[in-house]
């Protein structure tokens, strides 16, 4: 089949189109998930470390956001900036900056939902140890953090697979401008429906390779986590 | 630097732990003072571990007063205790010493030394750098009491210490308790080896559901126990 050929004929040329877009995907994804750590890392280690009212319900509603559908997710943030919208003045809209605010608000909640778990389950093994040691709410939370390294890479990279697939907020937000906010997702959508399959092909098969290493990953740090820690 | 202050005596003024409305301790009072070891003894679930919980400082009581050396809230600064079940963190052996010498404010240049230090005291050695968590349950015991004995504490707490220990360990253990008191440290340590608490025991302190029913020096209380309970207990009865 030509198509086929074409397409592995495009990945194996390097070609100058696929590869920006690829590069595009990466950038995006890769800055959302490191906006979503900042945010989603600490988020977790506070709701799994503090006790207040509502908590339970709080826990429930960030494993249901774990499962956010992206178009919502792009559409509220269009909404917000769009030229009316509330933050309309900063001129963002189809830029490579709102597909990452939209994807850092998509993977967020994945990241602070298992930082949550893995961090909850460290410190019921280590409280009564610390407290004995005597160690400080911050030599406290710097402990957790830094023992459960190897379950809060899985997280980043389960947040990196989910934010690298999606296709729907991208597309509401970034509006699939070529050369500019075009990612692999978007593409393969456009060029799938305009019929020019080989490029459709050749990014579904980097994002599956990417995807693949991803996971590869993920197994990787967990292996060297058992080594190291145990 | 603060003045150091002492922790001594640990005083439990009529305490009870009620969890859902069970005591599981009920109305003890005790007095933990310096010198030789004192032993807890008594049947599963009689309360040792609770109480050393609570002696320990983390464990609030429901009823009653702890203090200690005189203050009702004291932080564990030289209070050091290793548990029945002893956590290990996601490090190295020398990484738990390490890191308990850090938590301890041990200056960075003397950590090394002395985690060496603490772990040829309790065989460890050889095993520096294997994953605590990968080591046998007597090796990580062991461990143990070398990151409680890292902040080079007033009062060590043991809670069945032995409980994993070959014949040779639970030998060295024992030294090591001997040489700890020696040194001044006051050692309070639940056991359910008679043998031992009869080798260690300064006091030996007899709990049946909750309460405390004999307090007595080692030697009178095995040979000539005042109570009938505790009579039982030593002969390996069942106290119901
Ligand atoms: N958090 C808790 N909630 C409910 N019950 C508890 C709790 N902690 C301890 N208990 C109960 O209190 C009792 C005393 O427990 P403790 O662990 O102090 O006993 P122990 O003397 O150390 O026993 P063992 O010799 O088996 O170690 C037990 O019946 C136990 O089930
Ligand atoms: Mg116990």
């Amino acid at each position: 089949m030509p198509t086929d050929a074409s397409a592995i004929d495009l990945v194996l040329r390097a070609d100058p189109a696929l590869i920006a877009i690829v590069k595009l995907s990466l950038f995006v994804s890769l800055s959302a998930v490191f906006m979503a750590a900042l945010v989603g890392i600490p988020l977790g280690a506070l709701i799994a470390l503090t006790r207040f009212p509502g908590r339970d319900a709080a826990i429930v509603i960030l494993n249901a956001l774990m499962g956010l559908p992206p178009v919502v997710v792009g559409l509220v943030v269009y909404l917000l900036l769009s030229r009316a919208g509330p933050l309309g003045s900063f001129g963002i809209l189809f830029t490579p900056a709102a597909m990452i605010v939209a994807q850092a608000i998509l993977v967020t909640p994945i990241i602070a939902a298992l930082a949550r778990q893995t961090i909850e389950d460290l410190w019921s093994e280590y409280r009564d140890e610390l407290a004995a040691l005597n160690v400080g709410p911050l030599r406290r939370v710097l402990t957790l953090i830094r023992d459960a390294r190897f379950s809060l890479v899985t997280a980043l990279l389960a947040g990196f697979g989910r934010a690298a697939a999606e296709v729907g907020a991208v597309i509401i937000v970034g509006g699939n401008i070529d050369g500019f906010t075009r990612t692999m997702t978007t593409a393969i959508a456009l060029e799938t429906s305009k019929g020019d399959l080989p490029l459709a092909i050749g990014l579904g098969m980097v994002l599956i390779a990417l995807v693949v290493v991803v996971n590869a990953l993920a197994w990787a740090v967990r292996r060297a986590g058992e080594r190291y820690a145990g | 630097m603060r003045a150091f202050q002492t922790d001594l005596p640990i005083v439990l003024d009529d305490v009870s732990i009620l969890m859902r409305d069970v005591a599981i301790l009920d109305s003890v009072t005790l007095t933990l003072g310096a010198g030789a070891p004192t032993i807890l003894i008594g049947p599963n679930g009689s309360g040792k571990t609770t109480l050393l919980r609570v002696a320990m400082g983390l464990l609030g009581p429901s009823k009653g007063w702890v203090t200690w050396g005189g203050r009702d809230e004291s932080a564990p600064l030289r209070r050091a205790i290793v548990f029945q079940r002893p956590a290990m963190l996601r490090r190295s052996a020398i990484g738990n010493i390490l890191y308990a010498l850090a938590a301890a404010g041990v200056p960075r240049a003397a950590r090394k030394a002395r985690a060496d230090e603490l772990l040829q005291l309790v065989g460890l050695r050889d095993l520096a750098g294997r994953a605590a968590r990968r080591m046998s349950g007597g090796e990580q015991q062991r461990l143990a009491l070398a990151r409680a004995l890292a902040k080079d504490p007033e009062i060590l707490f043991l809670d069945e210490p032995a409980a994993s220990l070959d014949p040779a360990a639970t030998k060295a253990l024992e030294d090591i308790i001997r040489d700890v008191a020696a040194r001044g440290i006051k050692v309070v340590m639940s056991t359910h080896d008679l043998g031992e608490a009869r080798r260690l025991g300064g006091e030996i302190v007899l709990m049946h559901r909750g309460r405390v029913i004999e307090i007595a020096g080692a030697r009178a209380f095995f040979d000539n126990p005042c109570t009938e309970a505790a009579r039982r207990f030593v002969a390996g009865e069942l106290l119901v």
